[in-house]
C-alpha cells in the first residue's frame, strides 16, 4: 500500500539541519520517550525468542487479553526480522543480477516466477528444516515462521531494486563514471538513493502480504507436528479452534491497533525521508507528511544524542574499499568473441541445471504420484480459475464506478483513499471466521460462499488504484468533456474508461494474484470443529500440507504457478502493455 | 588526410591532449556501423578555450566523451603528454542536464568528487565552501538541486567539476538547457573567471551547436560535419575580450562560421560527405521535422523580404531560430528538393514556390510526389505496399532493416519521421494499434 496524503505545508526551510541548537525542544522528551520504549520492546522480544522449545509447552499461548500486547509485540518483530532478510537479498541478488549479464539470464526469470507463486506452499518444506538446524530451541520454528513470511516479501523488493538499477539516468552514471567513484561508493550515492522510493512502496506493499502469512504461519501443523508460536496468529487460530467469538474480534482488534502503529511510527517517516530521493529536479506541489518524521526534525537534543546512533550510515559512506586497480583486469582481457562463447556455455550449463532439476522433480513426484493426480490438480485449478476471474469481474463492477465517483471528487478522494489503502494493508483471512461462522448458521454451499472470502483482501487494490486514476484525469479533459455535453456511455467509453485504465490494471493484477495466493486459505476454512472446503487448487494445497503429503504440495504450487503465470502473460501483460502504448496521458 | 591544420603556438611542448586518427562507430557489431567520428586530430594546449562546434549527431559529444574517458573510441590515440616535473593531466566534467545528485545538497554535490578521491572530511569541506564561493553559489550550501533555478544548478556543476582541480575542464553544451538571459550570465562569469586566472584549470575544451556562443568564449574553434563527424575547419578568434557580439568583426567571424557549416564537406578537399544526414539510401537516419514546420519555412522564404533566397543568419535572427534548429529544417527541404543550401544561403526550387502559393490539395500532392522520389525509405515503403495484393506490411519488417544499419533509438525516430510525412502526404497510412503500414487511406 502506499501513504501519500500529503502534507502541503511541510516545506522545508534550507538550512534546518545544519542549525544545530543546544536547548531542548518541547519535542525532546517525547522523541526520548518513543525511542526508549521501542528499544525496550525489542530488546524483551529477542528474550523471549531465544527460549527453550519446552517453554512453548509449559506456557502455551492462552486466550488472556493481558497476554495478548506480548503477543503482538513478537508477531511484529517476526515481520521485521524477515523485512530485514529481504533487504539484505533483495540488495544482494538484485545487484548481482543487474551488474551480471549471466546472472541476469536466471534470475530474472526466477523472481518472476517467485513473484506469482502461492507461497503458503513453501511452509511445509521449511519448517521441518529449520527445527532440525536448532533442535529443542524456539529459535528453529521462529526462523521456519520468519522464512514463510521472507517468501511472501522478498520476491517483489528485489524485482524493484533491479529495474531501478537498470534504469539509472545515464548523466549520472556518466558523473559517476567520471569521478571514479569505487563500486562501493556508487552503491551508496547513487545506486541506493535512486531505488529507495521504489523500494519503499515495494517494502509496504511487501508488509501487508506479510501481515497474511504472518496469521498462517504461527500455528504451523505439518502432518503430525503442531507448534504454536506466541503471537496473534496462533491467538486467532486458538480462538478459531475454541470458537470464541470474543477473542477472535480482540485479536482482529490487536492486529488493527498494531497495523496503524507501525504505519504511523515507521513507514510515514520514512516514507517521509524517501521523498528526497525522488529523482526529480523540479519540487513538487505536494509530499508526503509524518508526524513523527516532523517531531524527530524539531528535536534538538535527540539529534544531538542520536548523531553516534547514526554510525552505521555515515560508517558505510565512508567505507573506503581498496580499489583494485582497473589495469591488472585490462592485462587478461580476453579476445572479442570470447564473450559470447562464455555466454553460451553459460546458457547450456543452466539448461543443463534445468534439465537434472526436471528429472530429479519427475523422479519424485512419478514415484509418489499418479498422472490421474496431475490431471485432478489441473482441474481443480481450472475451478479456482473461474472463481478467480467471476470474482475480479465482480470486484471490477462494484468498485470501479465506486472508485470514478470517489475520484473526481477531491474531497472525497483525499479522506476515501488512505482508509482504502488500509482495508488492502488489513490481513482478511482473520476475518474468515465471520464467514464461516455465517455460511454454517445458514447453511450455505460453502462452493459458492467461500468463494468471496478470496476477494476479501484484494478488492481494495482495484478500489485505490482507480481512485488515484480518476482523480489523475486531466481537468482540462474533464471540462472538454463538460462543454461538448458527454454524459452516459460515451463519457466513459471515452474519458473514463481511458483515463484510468492503466490504473486499473495494475490494481486488477495484484488482485488477482493475491486472490491465487489467498485461495489457499479461503478455499478450506476451520471454525472450532467444523470444517468447510470448496473444491479447488487452494483447497488441494492446504488439505495436502495438513497431512504432510509432501508430493501432492508440490504438484499443487507447481500447477497453481503455471495458472498464475499463464494468466498473467495471456491477460494481464498485453492489457499492461496496451495501456503503457495507448493511454499514457503525457 | 585531414585538413586540420594545428595552430603554432609559442612554445610546442605545452600540449595537454592530443587526440590522433580518431574513429568511432555506433552499431551492431557484424552489422553495417554508423561511422559518428572520422579521423578526427586535436591538439589542446595550455591557457586556450577550444570550442567543438557542429549539429547534433556531428559526434562532438562522442570526442569529449573520449577525452573524459567516457567512452572508448573504435580506433585512434587519446594522449595526455606527461610533463616532467607536473602532475599529469586531468579532467573534469560539465554536463548539458547538470547531472547532480536530487538526494544531495549543494555542498553534498559538489564535494562528491573529492570524496570519490578520499579527501580527509576538513579538507574536503574547506575545498568545497573555497569552489562555491568562487562560483557564487554561496547561502545556498544546504539547499537541494530541486530547489534551485536552471542556472544555480549549473553552478553547481561547474563547482563540482572545478572543485577537483582538473587540468581541462570538459563542457558539453553547458548552457544550452537554460534560458537566454541565464544563459549569458552564466558565460560572462565563467570567462571573467577564466580572464582573471582565479580557476585552477589550464584549458577548456567545450561542445557547442550555438555559432555565437562558439566566437563569443573560444580561442579556436573546430567546424564539425555532421555524417560522419570530421572537423571540417578550425577557427581562430583573435578578437580580445570582452567580445562584443554588435561588433562587425565578430559578426563577420559568425556569418563565416555559418557559411562553412551549410556546405557539409564540400570543397573541403579529402573526402566528400556521403550526404545530409548519416547512412545513406533506405537506411538514411531521418529528423523529426514536423511537416507545419517545413510548410513555415517554405512560406517563410517564400514571402516578403526574402523572396525564395535567404542568408541563413538572416533566417535565423528573423524566425528565432538558433543554427541547430533551423539547420535540421533546411536540410529536410533539401533531401526533399524544395531547396538548395549553397554559401550560406538557402534557395527555394520551382517547386517550393509553387508549394507556397497552393492550396491544401495540390500541396499534399507536390510533397507525396517529392517525398516518394527524393526520401528513399519513404520510396521503398510505398513500392512493397504496392507490390503486396493485400497492399499491408508490417512496420517491424521496415525496423529490422533500419536496425540493421542504425540504432534502435535512430530506427524508431527514422520510422516516425517517413510516417507522419507519409500521413500527411497521404502516400500511406499507418496502423499503430497492429503496427502495420496500408495503403488504404481513409478517404
Amino acid at each position: 500500500m502506499v501513504f501519500l496524503s500529503g502534507n502541503p505545508t511541510a516545506a522545508r526551510p534550507f538550512a534546518r539541519f545544519l542549525r544545530v541548537g543546544t536547548v531542548p525542544s518541547w519535542a525532546d522528551p517525547i522523541a526520548f520517550l518513543l525511542l526508549a520504549a521501542a528499544a525496550i520492546l525489542v530488546v524483551r522480544g529477542a528474550e523471549d525468542m531465544s527460549q527453550s522449545l519446552a517453554v512453548l509447552h509449559t506456557t502455551p499461548v492462552t486466550l488472556d487479553p493481558a497476554r495478548l500486547p506480548q503477543y503482538a509485540l513478537r508477531t511484529t518483530l517476526r515481520m521485521f526480522l524477515a523485512l530485514g532478510a529481504s533487504l539484505v537479498f533483495t540488495f544482494t541478488v538484485a545487484t548481482l543480477a543487474a551488474k551480471s549479464r549471466k546472472a541476469e539470464l536466471l534470475i530474472v526469470p526466477a523472481l518472476d516466477i517467485l513473484q506469482s507463486v502461492p507461497v503458503l506452499g513453501f511452509l511445509t518444506f521449511t519448517v521441518t528444516f529449520f527445527m532440525g538446524l536448532f533442535p529443542g530451541r524456539q529459535l528453529g520454528v521462529e526462523c521456519a515462521a520468519i522464512f514463510a513470511i521472507f517468501t511472501s516479501q522478498a520476491w517483489n523488493m528485489a524485482f524493484s531494486f533491479y529495474q531501478s538499477l537498470r534504469s539509472i539516468p545515464s548523466d549520472l552514471d556518466e558523473v559517476s563514471r567520471q569521478f571514479a567513484f569505487s563500486p562501493w561508493r556508487r552503491f551508496v550515492r547513487l545506486e541506493l538513493p535512486f531505488a529507495t522510493p521504489g523500494l519503499v512502496w515495494n517494502v509496504m506493499m511487501s508488509m501487508s502480504g506479510g501481515w497474511f502469512f504472518v496469521v498462517a504461519s504461527e500455528a504451523i501443523t505439518v502432518g503430525n507436528t503442531t507448534v504454536t508460536l506466541p503471537g496473534i496468529g496462533s491467538w486467532l487460530s486458538l480462538a478459531i479452534a475454541r470458537q470464541d467469538m470474543r477473542s477472535v474480534a480482540i485479536g482482529v482488534g490487536a492486529m488493527a491497533v498494531v497495523i496503524v502503529l507501525y504505519d504511523q511510527l515507521v513507514f510515514r517517516p520514512i516514507v517521509a525521508w524517501a521523498d528526497k530521493f525522488r529523482f526529480e529536479q523540479t519540487a513538487s506541489g505536494e509530499r508526503p507528511g509524518s508526524w513523527l518524521y516532523d517531531l524527530v526534525r524539531r528535536t534538538r537534543w535527540l539529534r544531538v544524542l542520536a548523531a553516534p546512533l547514526t554510525w552505521p550510515a555515515t560508517a558505510m559512506a565512508a567505507i573506503d574499499w581498496p580499489t583494485i586497480p582497473r589495469a591488472r583486469f585490462a592485462r587478461f582481457a580476453l579476445p572479442a568473441g570470447t564473450g559470447r562463447v562464455l555466454d553460451g556455455l553459460w546458457i547450456a550449463l543452466v539448461a543443463g541445471l534445468g534439465l537434472v532439476g526436471a528429472w530429479v522433480l519427475w523422479s519424485f513426484l512419478s514415484a509418489r504420484l499418479a498422472f490421474a493426480d496431475l490431471l485432478t490438480a489441473f482441474g481443480l485449478g481450472l475451478a479456482t480459475l473461474v472463481r478467480v476471474v467471476v470474482l475480479i469481474a465482480l470486484a471490477t463492477a462494484v468498485w470501479v464506478p465506486i472508485g470514478m465517483w470517489i475520484g473526481l471528487r477531491p474531497a472525497w478522494a483525499e479522506r476515501l483513499q488512505p482508509i482504502a489503502q488500509f482495508l488492502a494493508a488489513f490481513p482478511a483471512n482473520v476475518m474468515f471466521p465471520f464467514a464461516v461462522a455465517a455460511i454454517v448458521a445458514w447453511r450455505l454451499d460453502p462452493n459458492v460462499w467461500l468463494s468471496p472470502l478470496m476477494v476479501l483482501g484484494t478488492q481494495w487494490y482495484i478500489l485505490f488504484n482507480v481512485i488515484a486514476g480518476a482523480s489523475a484525469i486531466p481537468s482540462d479533459l474533464k471540462e472538454a468533456a463538460g462543454i461538448f455535453g458527454m454524459r452516459g456511455w460515451q463519457w466513459w467509453r471515452q474519458v473514463g474508461i481511458p483515463g484510468i485504465f492503466p490504473y486499473y490494471v495494475t490494481g486488477a493484477l495484484t488482485a488477482s494474484g493475491g486472490s491465487w495466493n489467498a485461495s489457499v486459505v479461503a478455499e478450506a476454512v476451520t471454525w472450532g470443529d467444523k470444517h468447510l472446503e470448496a473444491a479447488g487448487l487452494g483447497a488441494f494445497i492446504a488439505k495436502a500440507t495438513a497431512a504432510g503429503d509432501y508430493a501432492r504440495v508440490a504438484l499443487g504450487v507447481a500447477v497453481m504457478s503455471i495458472f498464475v503465470i499463464a494468466f498473467n502473460r495471456a491477460l494481464w501483460r498485453p492489457m499492461y502493455r496496451f495501456a503503457e502504448r495507448r493511454l499514457r496521458l503525457a | 588526410m585531414t585538413r586540420f591544420t594545428p595552430i603554432q603556438t609559442l612554445a610546442a611542448d605545452n600540449v595537454l591532449v592530443e587526440v590522433r586518427d580518431v574513429r568511432h562507430l555506433y552499431g551492431k557489431a557484424g552489422g553495417a556501423n554508423l561511422l559518428v567520428l572520422d579521423d578526427v586530430d586535436l591538439t589542446l594546449r595550455d591557457n586556450e578555450i577550444v570550442g567543438l562546434l557542429g549539429r547534433s549527431g556531428s559526434g562532438k559529444s562522442t570526442l569529449l566523451r573520449s577525452i573524459a574517458g567516457l567512452i572508448t573510441p573504435t580506433s585512434g590515440e587519446i594522449e595526455f603528454p606527461v610533463r616532467a616535473g607536473e602532475a599529469p593531466t586531468t579532467v573534469s566534467m560539465v554536463f548539458q542536464s547538470f547531472a547532480l545528485f536530487p538526494w544531495l545538497t549543494v555542498l553534498q554535490n559538489v564535494e562528491v568528487g573529492l570524496e570519490a578521491k578520499r579527501v580527509k572530511p576538513d579538507e574536503r569541506r574547506r575545498r568545497a565552501l573555497a569552489a562555491i564561493d568562487l562560483i557564487g553559489l554561496d547561502g545556498f550550501e544546504s539547499a537541494y538541486p530541486k530547489e534551485l533555478s536552471g542556472g544555480m544548478r549549473q553552478r553547481v556543476g561547474l563547482a563540482r567539476a572545478l572543485v577537483v582541480d582538473p587540468s581541462i575542464l570538459l563542457m558539453d553544451e553547458p548552457f544550452s538547457a537554460l534560458d537566454v538571459l541565464t544563459a549569458e550570465t552564466l558565460r560572462t562569469d565563467l570567462l571573467d573567471l577564466w580572464c582573471e586566472g582565479r580557476m585552477p584549470i589550464k584549458a577548456i575544451l567545450m561542445v557547442t551547436h550555438n555559432i555565437e556562443e562558439a566566437v563569443l568564449m573560444c580561442d579556436r574553434i573546430l567546424v564539425f560535419s555532421s555524417n560522419p563527424g570530421r572537423v571540417v575547419g578550425a577557427v581562430k578568434v583573435d578578437l580580445p575580450q570582452p567580445r562584443n557580439r554588435l561588433d562587425p568583426a565578430f559578426r563577420a567571424l559568425v556569418e563565416s562560421i555559418y557559411v562553412q557549416m551549410t556546405q557539409p564537406g564540400q570543397a573541403q578537399g579529402g573526402r566528400q560527405n556521403e550526404g545530409l544526414f548519416p547512412g545513406t539510401g533506405v537506411s538514411m537516419v531521418l529528423p523529426r521535422v514536423s511537416t507545419n514546420t517545413l510548410a513555415g519555412l517554405i512560406e517563410a522564404v517564400d514571402g516578403a523580404p526574402f523572396d525564395g533566397k535567404a542568408h541563413m543568419p538572416d533566417l535565423a535572427r528573423e524566425l528565432r531560430y538558433e543554427a541547430d534548429e533551423l539547420f535540421p529544417i533546411a536540410e529536410t527541404l533539401q533531401l526533399l528538393r524544395f531547396a538548395e543550401l549553397e554559401g550560406g544561403d538557402l534557395r527555394l526550387t520551382p517547386a517550393a514556390r509553387r508549394y507556397a502559393q497552393a492550396d491544401v490539395d495540390t500541396r499534399k500532392q507536390l510533397f507525396a510526389q517529392h517525398l516518394l522520389a527524393h526520401v528513399p525509405l519513404a520510396g521503398h515503403i510505398r513500392r512493397v505496399l504496392d507490390e503486396r495484393a493485400s497492399h499491408k506490411a508490417p512496420a517491424a519488417r521496415f525496423r529490422d532493416e533500419l536496425e540493421d544499419s542504425m540504432s534502435p533509438d535512430y530506427a524508431a525516430q527514422t520510422l516516425k519521421a517517413v510516417t507522419s510525412w507519409a500521413r500527411y502526404a497521404e502516400a500511406f497510412a499507418y496502423d499503430e494499434g497492429a503496427d502495420v503500414f496500408t495503403l488504404d487511406d481513409p478517404d
